[in-house]
C-alpha cells in the first residue's frame, strides 16, 4: 500500500461526498414535480408523452397499483429485448454479421438487463450487433435504472406521508427519472469520456497492420453512449468483453475516476432526497454513514490483499503486488477501490478481473454482494434495501427496550417486519440454494475453471452475483451454458422482484399509518448510535448467512496459497 | 391491470426510441464533430495505413522491439470452431486469463515466464507486468521498469547503445493523471513507433 493510493482513494471518497447535496436536492425537486433548471426544455417533452401513452400526471397509485405498472413495464421490455436479440441477424446496423442470440442466452441476457444486473453470459464484441447494444441494452440501462430509482422514491414517500392510500404515478416517477436525472447526466459524461479516447462510432471493425505486419483487427462501435448510462446507472454490463478494463472502456486513470464517480453519484445522493423528502436530512446522513463505515473497512481489505503478492506469484518471489488481471494505468489501488465500489454498488462493471484476486481480495466483493449491495447500492435499490435493513434494526431495537419500534414517526409492525424479512431471506436461498445445487450437478460442475476451493468460489460468486443483481463475475466460469443461462436468470428475477414488491408493500403501509410526534422516548435514528446498530445488523445477517460459504472458498484458499499448495484443473 | 398495458406499451416504444436510438445517434454525431479522432479509436497512421490504435496493445514479438505484457485473449480455432486456441492481443475478442491465485496452470505460466526473461537478461529483477496478463489482455501499456528491463536485449538485437535507448524510455513515460491518478507508465506502440524512428527503421 502507498501513500498515493490512499491519497487516490480519499480524493475519490471526497468527490462523491461533494456531490450527495446538490444532486439530492435536484432529484428531490425532480421527484416532488417542482420547477428545475431543465424544466423549460423537458417538461413540453415530459407531457407530450404522456398525453400519447394517456397517462394523467396528477393520477397516483395505491402500492399495488404501482407494483403492477413497474411489472407489467418490466415485462414487456421484456419481450422487446428478447425478440432483439433473437432478431439481430436480419436487423439493420450489424457491420460484424453476428448471427441470432441463441434462445437460452437471450433469456438470460434480457433477463440480465431487465433487473439491471447485466450478467454478461454474451461477450459483447463476438455476439452482440450495433442495434442490439444501443436499442436493447443501452434503452434496458435507462429504463431498469429508472425503475430502481421508482421504487426507492415511493418507499421514501412512504414514510414520508401519513394516513395516505397512494405512493405516487410509476410512469411519472419512470419518466422524470430518466428524462431529468439519466438523460441529461449521461450526455455530459458520454463527451467527457470520448475525450479521454473512448469510440462513439457507427463504423465496422478496423483492420490494422502492425510495425511487424502483423493482422490485427479492432473492435470499435458506439462505446461511451452505452457506457456512460452503464454506469450512473449501476448497470454494469459492457460493450466488450473485458468490461471496463478494456482500453475503449475505460482509456486513461481519470475515465476511470469518473466511471467510479458515476456509479456511487446517485445511489449516495438518494439518501440524501430521503433525508430532504422525510423533513430531516440527518436521517439520510446516518444512512449515509453506515454505508460509509462498510464502505471503508471493504476498500482497506481489498486494497491491503491485492497490494501483497499472495499464492502462485508470492512463491515465485515476485513483488508489487498481484498484477494478474490488472491494467498497468490503473494498478493496484485504482484496481482494488473499483472492485470495492462496483460490488457495493450493484453496478457489476470490471476494471480488473475480480477472479484472479487474491483470495481476500476476493472475498470482499463477493461478501458486498452478499449482503444484498446495501453499501450505497444500485440507484434506488441501495437505498431501499438499506432501509429494509432500517426496519429490521429498529425492530431489534425495540425488542432490546421492550417498546414498539419506530421510524421516522411510523410505527413499525409485524406486517413490516414480515415483509423486511421476505426481501433480505429470498437473497440467501437464490445464492446459497444454486450454489449448492451446482457443485452436485455434472452440469454445475463442467462451469469452473479453476480447480479446488477457487472453482467453489467461481460458482458462489456467480449466483451471488445474480441475486444480487451485481452483475460481475469471477469469469472463469463458464456461464454460456442452458443450466447456468437458466439458473441465473431465476436467481436474477427472484432477486429483483422479491425484494421490489416486498419494498412496496412496506411502503403501501408505512403511507397509510399517521406520523406520531416524537416523545422524550423515541430512539433518536441521526446519532452514531443508530449507525453502529445498523452497521451491526447488516454484518450480523450477513455474517450469520454467508460465513460458513466463505469459509468453503476463500478462506480455504487463502490458507492453502499461504502454505504454498496449488490446484491442477482437470486433476 | 389491462388499463395499464397502454401506459406501458407506449412509454416503452417512446422510451426506446429516445434513450436507444435518438440518444447514441446524437451522441456518436457529437462525439464526431467534437472529436473525431478520438471518437474513431485513437488510431494511428504511419505512411498513409493503419498500424493501430494508440490504445490497443499489440503482439510484439521481435526481439528488437519492445514487448507488451503477455496477453490471455484466445481466438476461434480455424479447425475446430467449438475450441478455441491462445491468440495475443486479439483486440476483437478481450479477455483476461481468470486463473486464480492458487491455480497450477499460472504457476506454469509465470514459472516459465520468468525462466525466458531471465536468461534473455540475466540477473535483474523481474518487474512483475511482464510476467502477468492484463484484465482485457490488449494493456496498451508496461510499467517503467518494464521498459527499462528490455532495454539490453533491443539494444543488442538493433545495435544501438543501451544509453540511448534509455533516454527514449525516459522520454516516453507518461506520469500519473495530475501528479495523482493511476501509476506511471510506458505506451509500448508509441514507444516502438519512436524507436523506428530513432534507428531510422
Amino acid at each position: 500500500m502507498t501513500l498515493n493510493g490512499w491519497m487516490q482513494i480519499a480524493l475519490y471518497g471526497a468527490l462523491v461526498l461533494a456531490l450527495v447535496k446538490p444532486l439530492g436536492l435536484y432529484m428531490t425537486r425532480v421527484f416532488n414535480g417542482e420547477r428545475t433548471l431543465l424544466s423549460p426544455l423537458l417538461a413540453p417533452v415530459e407531457r407530450g408523452l404522456y398525453r400519447a401513452s394517456g397517462i394523467d400526471s396528477a393520477q397516483e397509485q395505491t402500492w399495488l397499483g404501482y407494483a403492477g405498472a413497474m411489472i407489467v413495464f418490466n415485462l414487456l421490455g421484456f419481450v422487446l429485448l428478447y425478440a432483439l436479440l433473437r432478431l439481430q441477424a436480419v436487423l439493420p446496423l450489424n457491420p460484424a454479421d453476428q448471427a441470432a442470440v441463441a434462445p437460452d442466452l437471450a433469456f438470460n441476457t434480457a433477463t440480465s438487463f431487465v433487473t439491471n444486473t447485466n450478467w454478461q453470459s454474451y461477450g459483447g464484441e463476438t455476439t452482440l450487433s450495433y442495434l442490439s447494444q444501443m436499442l436493447g441494452l443501452t434503452h434496458q440501462n435507462f429504463v431498469s435504472a429508472a425503475s430502481g430509482i421508482a421504487v426507492a422514491v415511493a418507499l421514501i414517500r412512504g414514510f414520508s406521508r401519513a394516513s395516505s392510500r397512494t405512493l405516487g404515478s410509476f410512469w411519472v416517477d419512470l419518466t422524470r427519472a430518466t428524462l431529468y436525472v439519466l438523460l441529461p447526466a449521461c450526455m455530459v459524461l458520454t463527451l467527457v469520456l470520448v475525450s479521454q479516447g473512448m469510440p462513439q462510432t457507427l463504423r465496422p471493425s478496423v483492420e490494422a497492420i502492425t510495425l511487424e505486419g502483423a493482422r490485427q483487427t479492432i473492435a470499435v462501435g458506439p462505446v461511451a453512449s452505452q457506457v456512460a448510462i452503464k454506469m450512473l446507472g449501476t448497470n454494469g454490463g459492457g460493450f466488450f468483453n473485458a468490461n471496463a478494463a478494456h482500453p475503449f472502456e475505460n482509456p486513461t486513470a481519470l475515465s476511470n475516476l469518473l466511471q467510479m464517480v458515476a456509479i456511487f453519484a446517485i445511489g449516495a445522493a438518494l439518501t440524501n432526497v430521503f433525508g430532504r423528502m422525510v423533513g430531516d436530512e440527518r436521517q439520510g446522513w446516518a444512512i449515509l454513514a453506515a454505508m460509509g463505515v462498510l464502505f471503508v473497512a471493504g476498500v482497506a481489505v481489498t486494497y491491503w490483499a491485492e497490494a501483497n503478492a499472495h499464492g502462485v506469484l508470492a512463491q515465485l518471489g515476485l513483488t508489487g503486488g498481484n498484477m494478474e488481471g490488472k491494467e498497468v494505468r490503473f494498478g493496484i489501488a485504482a484496481s482494488a477501490l473499483f472492485a470495492v465500489i462496483t460490488t457495493a454498488a450493484s453496478c457489476g462493471a470490471v476494471n480488473a478481473m475480480h477472479d484472479s484476486f487474491t483470495a481476500l481480495g476476493g472475498l470482499v466483493p463477493l461478501l458486498n454482494m452478499q449482503l444484498g449491495e446495501v453499501i450505497v447500492g444500485g440507484v434506488g435499490a441501495g437505498l431501499y434495501g438499506m432501509l429494509v435493513f432500517v426496519v429490521v434494526a429498529i425492530f431489534v431495537a425495540g425488542l432490546m427496550v421492550g417498546r414498539t419500534p419506530e421510524y421516522l414517526g411510523k410505527k413499525i409492525e409485524a406486517r413490516e417486519v414480515k415483509m423486511a424479512m421476505l426481501g433480505i431471506l429470498c437473497l440467501p436461498l437464490m445464492m446459497l440454494g444454486f450454489t449448492a445445487l451446482a457443485t452436485v450437478l455434472p452440469a454445475g460442475l463442467a462451469g469452473p475453471a479453476n480447480a479446488g476451493p477457487h472453482g467453489f468460489s467461481e460458482i458462489l460468486y456467480a449466483y451471488s452475483s445474480a441475486a444480487a443483481n451485481n452483475g460481475s463475475a469471477f469469469g472463469g466460469l463458464t456461464a454460456n451454458t442452458p443450466f447456468y443461462n437458466a439458473t441465473l436468470a431465476v436467481a436474477m428475477l427472484v432477486g429483483r422482484f422479491f425484494v421490489k414488491i416486498p419494498v412496496l408493500a412496506i411502503a403501501g403501509s408505512l403511507a397509510r399509518k399517521p406520523t406520531l410526534p416524537a416523545s422524550a422516548g423515541t430512539f433518536p435514528t441521526h446519532g452514531g448510535l443508530f449507525v453502529g446498530l445498523l452497521v451491526g445488523v447488516v454484518l450480523i445477517i450477513g455474517g450469520l448467512t454467508f460465513f460458513p460459504s466463505l469459509a468453503l472458498g476463500p478462506l480455504v484458499e487463502h490458507f492453502a496459497g499461504a502454505a504454498g499448495q496449488t490446484f491442477a484443473a482437470g486433476g | 391491470m389491462p388499463s395499464q398495458f397502454r401506459p406501458a406499451l407506449v412509454l416503452l416504444v417512446a422510451l426506446t426510441a429516445l434513450t436507444g436510438l435518438a440518444y447514441p445517434l446524437a451522441m456518436t454525431g457529437l462525439a464526431g464533430a467534437i472529436f473525431p479522432a478520438r471518437a474513431a479509436g485513437s488510431l494511428i497512421e504511419r505512411d498513409g495505413r493503419i498500424v493501430g490504435s494508440r490504445l490497443i496493445g499489440q503482439a510484439f514479438t521481435g526481439a528488437g522491439y519492445f514487448h507488451g505484457r503477455p496477453s490471455a485473449t484466445t481466438a476461434p480455432d480455424p479447425a475446430d470452431a467449438g475450441r478455441t486456441v491462445p491468440s495475443p492481443y486479439n483486440a476483437a475478442n478481450s479477455a483476461g486469463s481468470n486463473l486464480g491465485p492458487t491455480s497450477a496452470s499460472l504457476a506454469e505460466r509465470v514459472k516459465a515466464d520468468l525462466a525466458a526473461l531471465g536468461a534473455e537478461t540475466p540477473g535483474r529483477p523481474i518487474p512483475v507486468d511482464l510476467v502477468t496478463t492484463s484484465g482485457s489482455g490488449l494493456d496498451p501499456d508496461i510499467s517503467p521498469d518494464a521498459a527499462l528491463f528490455q532495454v539490453p536485449r533491443v539494444a543488442r538485437a538493433r545495435n544501438l547503445p543501451e544509453d540511448r535507448l534509455r533516454a527514449l524510455v525516459a522520454g516516453q513515460v507518461e506520469g500519473r493523471t495530475l501528479g495523482l491518478l493511476g501509476e506511471p507508465r510506458v505506451n509500448v506502440l508509441a514507444l516502438n513507433l519512436a524507436l523506428d524512428d530513432l534507428a531510422g527503421r
